[in-house]
């Protein structure tokens, strides 16, 4: 049998290996009349014997997938074997990458995991240490890794995607990349001297690393075996390894050996009755906390905390504040705090002697050209407000609270109940105060005009009931819950 | 870096060692943006291993180790006597960021002593998060430990800037907890844990960013007399209850100036081994809590056999099991075939039939699966009937310990 030698460019030349392939296989070139050679020149397969037009070698993807990694590896042997696989399935054997327990397929399959660890321990254990300033005042960066396999390429775009912001450089044997805060270029081999000696970092991190570790639970073999020693000497904080073993012992020994000692201060008695009392004490205390913490969903000008006296008789809740709230801080004054306060006042109740509030203290919008369209807030947003509302209630402690709306109800009871079911009188679970249930004021506002007018005339029918049960808590007896 | 800040890093390090976790996996896929840092790959990276094998994945510090609680297991009691310090937001800010930018970690697992009081310490966590994720676009990996103490609103608040939250059990039972740890108050942990779990799943329906990677528990073991079996009774409830992603088992170690009233020995690392491979059986090998107490021997695991291996001796009626024939259920219950092994062997056997040399190829416990499985060119001879099987099996009482 002819033998031929195909020349691929040394390191991993997947694309001279593929276009060799495509030829070979289809040809019908056995794996033993090949002998593959790697070299400095370029790829001269192409040249000699292009492509078969109208042979495409189609792969199933077990294979596709195996070949990109194995060309990778360091052993000279890759291409011979890759060539074996693709032989046998293109001759029938479709499913042979699947079948793991092959002979060829285990070896291959073991030289992908090898790629696959080397990629991993290069992202792991390669370590940067600054070398000055880059382009246009940018820092930057150099590291030195001598990995097994062929990955340098492969490898790169993982710098790239977690330090886009300074330039840096990777040197390596075989070969070295660089990112300039635009692109990744490709380079040559790089040398050791070519990264500085040292960096400000590196004793405080070795520091770090002595001390996070825990000699009562030395363990060589478990190190070495995910940390080979082949990876040490470029990396710094390895060489605090052996003065960590060599005292191991001594310090395990002097804790284990040590009578416990009595403290040398005193019970912090005030510090921890201090420390029991954390929770708000007061509307204002609890406000205080309301008002600097942050949005739940990004956005709000700021919280809009509830408004009216201590011990009101009523207290009603709404959604969240709108527009108008948002830019004001405070609750109720957009057009459907208008018409509550319009209707509130037909039902004669007194606003100001009512407390108003919101389940949810923030704003949440999306913004359509100018404007800022109200989106409602998720049962996970109400969930997360509804602490502060508890808290809120109990220090207000009205006679009556009037959910307005659904999102209300949920935020008071935890559950979504549809308002048409639940509207009127209504006992919210595990809550010391009687509730009652009508409908959101910009509900009203939504409707058309022509049912308006019965629906406004029921929410104010709605809230003079409240006003009556508030008043009177004992006209609640015998009504449904 | 100077030598301030490098004397309380000592301390502040030393002083969060005895936390398990240092997991980097969870985190949705995530690339810096432009002028930003950091990235997350799903799986997580360790970027060294210390001499105990374990591996260093986070920046792993406590704010402070000044303490007003008193739990006797740690080493950061108020009643001990080891040095103390405490970190600013931004000091822990710039150690992150600048070991962050050599590579030596893949982000922050940040926790503290309680100081003030567990509000004003938890409100301190959240501002190192806040400002690593909002000042420098951190993209990288933060584990938040959670202080169950805190007001509900501050919790919640701590899974929006981290990736993984957790509250640590630390004892398996209330009885251990009141004896050990006095500021502590099983309810309430048990409590915080549920509510966390709640929104991590309510956010995942909803599509918000919460604690994408989920919250986590560490159980100390040998602290207390909590059997092995109650221990992983307690660990299937929590996962079934909260949603947990890890449960973490710490072998209590030797601490400097430990209090009198724990053991002082070397920690049980061969039991917290054991627990974890039975954790293991119960989340990727369909093991109830009910077969996993069914292998140990009043309570307690076995140290010189794996739980699975002594599940089989135990039930050596349901073997051998045929390789090419038994369904993924009862191969995954072979001892010393992992799924993995199990995986490539349904996916082999579509397409040839397996002889023992093939299934040798897939699986490196072939020595542990033998006597308990048949293929196309061997079978068992009655080797499931021995006497003295578990014997042969048996690990040689292995090396965990020092030197």
């Amino acid at each position: 049998m002819q033998t031929r030698t195909i020349r691929l460019t040394s390191g991993a030349d997947l694309d001279g290996f593929r276009a060799a392939i495509r030829h070979l296989v289809p040809a019908g070139v056995p794996p033993e009349a090949v002998t593959w050679v790697e070299g400095d020149a370029a790829s001269l397969f192409a040249e000699d014997a292009p492509a078969e037009p109208g042979s495409a070698l189609v792969l199933p993807r077990a294979v596709a997938e195996l070949v990109p990694p194995v060309v990778m590896h360091r052993d000279p042997e890759r291409y011979g074997l890759l060539h074996r696989l693709i032989w046998r399935v293109a001759r029938g054997e479709r499913h042979l990458a699947e079948v793991a327990s092959d002979p060829l397929v285990h070896r291959l399959t073991l030289m992908r995991k090898a790629v696959a660890r080397d990629l991993h321990k290069m992202h792991a254990f390669l370590r940067f240490r600054r070398s000055g300033a880059g382009e246009g005042g940018r820092e930057r960066f150099a590291a030195w890794f001598e990995p097994e396999h062929h990955i340098l390429a492969e490898a790169a775009p993982f710098f790239a995607a977690r330090f886009p912001s300074f330039d840096w450089s990777i040197l390596t044997p075989d070969g070295s990349a660089h990112w300039d805060g635009r692109a990744l270029h490709v380079g040559p081999p790089g040398r050791r001297e070519d990264v500085p000696e040292h960096d400000a970092f590196e004793a405080g991190w070795t520091d770090y690393y002595s001390s996070t570790f825990n000699p009562a639970r030395t363990n060589l073999a478990a190190m070495r075996a995910e940390m080979p020693k082949k990876y040490w000497h470029n990396m710094p904080e390895t060489a605090a390894i052996p003065g960590l073993v060599r005292e191991a012992g001594r310090r395990v020994g002097e804790m284990i050996a040590r009578a416990p000692e009595a403290p040398v201060k005193r019970v912090p008695a005030r510090a921890l009755a201090a420390m029991a009392a954390q929770e708000p004490a007061s509307l204002e205390a609890l406000n205080a906390v309301i008002r600097a913490s942050e949005p739940l969903v990004p956005g709000a000008t700021q919280a809009v905390l509830g408004e009216g006296p201590l011990g009101a008789a009523i207290a009603l809740v709404g959604e969240q504040p709108g527009d108008q709230e948002d830019l004001q801080g405070r609750p109720f004054v957009g057009p459907a705090g208008q018409l509550l306060a319009r209707a509130l006042r037909e039902a004669g109740i007194d606003r100001s002697q009512a407390y108003l509030t919101n389940a949810v203290k923030h704003f949440k919008f999306e913004v359509r050209g100018k404007r800022r369209i109200h989106q409602k807030p998720t049962a996970g947003e109400v969930a997360h407000y509804r602490w502060w509302l508890d808290r809120e209630l109990a220090f207000v402690a009205p006679r009556l609270v009037v959910a307005l709306g659904a999102t209300a109800v949920l935020a008071l009871t935890g559950r979504q109940v549809p308002i048409t079911r639940a509207r009127g009188p209504a006992a919210f679970e595990g809550k010391p105060y009687p509730g009652f249930v009508t409908v959101h004021p910009s509900y009203l506002l939504r409707l058309p005009d022509e049912a308006r007018g019965e629906a406004y005339a029921g929410f104010v029918e709605d809230l003079r009931r409240a006003a009556t049960l508030a008043a009177d808590p004992a006209s609640r007896v015998g009504m449904a819950g | 870096m100077d030598d301030a800040l490098k004397k309380k890093l000592t301390i502040l390090a030393d002083a969060a060692k005895y936390d398990a976790s240092c997991a980097s996996s969870g985190a949705p896929r995530r690339k810096a943006e432009a002028g930003g840092l950091g990235s997350t790959t799903g799986a997580g990276i360790c970027h060294a291993y210390t001499p105990d094998g374990r591996c260093v994945s986070l920046l792993k510090i406590l704010l402070t180790n000044y303490c007003l609680f008193d739990c006797a297991y740690c080493v950061n009691r108020r009643s001990s006597n080891v040095r103390r310090a405490k970190f600013s937001v931004d000091e822990v800010v710039t150690l992150t960021v600048e070991f962050y930018k050599r590579n030596y970690i893949e982000g922050l697992f940040l926790s503290s002593g309680i100081i003030r009081s567990p509000d004003h310490t938890m409100e301190q966590l959240i501002r190192v998060a806040k400002t690593l994720r909002q000042r420098h676009g951190f993209r990288g990996y933060i584990h938040l430990k959670t202080i169950p103490e805190a007001s509900p609103w501050l919790i919640e608040q701590a899974g929006l800037y981290a990736d993984r939250l957790s509250i640590n059990l630390e004892l398996p039972t209330e009885a251990s907890l009141e004896r050990l740890a006095p500021e502590k108050d099983g309810a309430a942990i048990q409590t915080a844990m549920g509510q966390m779990g709640e929104r991590i799943l309510q956010a995942r329906e909803e599509k918000r960013r919460f604690a994408p990677a989920g919250q986590s528990t560490q159980v100390i073991v040998g602290a207390d007399a909590s059997t092995d079996e109650s221990l992983i009774r307690t660990s299937a409830r929590l996962y079934d209850h909260y949603g947990l992603k890890r449960i973490y088992y710490s072998a209590f170690s030797p601490i400097p100036d430990a209090a009198s009233i724990l053991p002082s020995k070397s920690p049980p690392l061969q039991r917290e081994h054991r627990l974890y491979q039975a954790d293991w059986l119960m989340r990727y090998y369909a093991f109830s809590p009910d077969d996993v107490a069914g292998a140990t021997e009043s309570g307690m695991l076995a140290l010189d056999v794996d739980p699975k291996l002594a599940w089989a001796l135990r039930n050596r009626d349901r073997f051998p099991v045929d390789v090419n024939r038994a369904d993924r259920e009862m191969l995954l219950r072979v001892p010393g075939l992992g799924v993995r092994a199990v995986d490539k062997i349904v996916a082999a056997r579509r397409h040839a039939t397996l002889r023992l040399d093939d299934v040798a190829r897939l699986t490196s416990g072939l020595k542990r699966a033998r006597p308990f499985l048949v293929a196309a060119d061997y079978a068992p001879t009655r080797l499931t009937d021995r006497l003295d099987l578990r014997a042969r099996l048996a690990e040689p009482p292995r090396q965990l310990s020092l030197f």
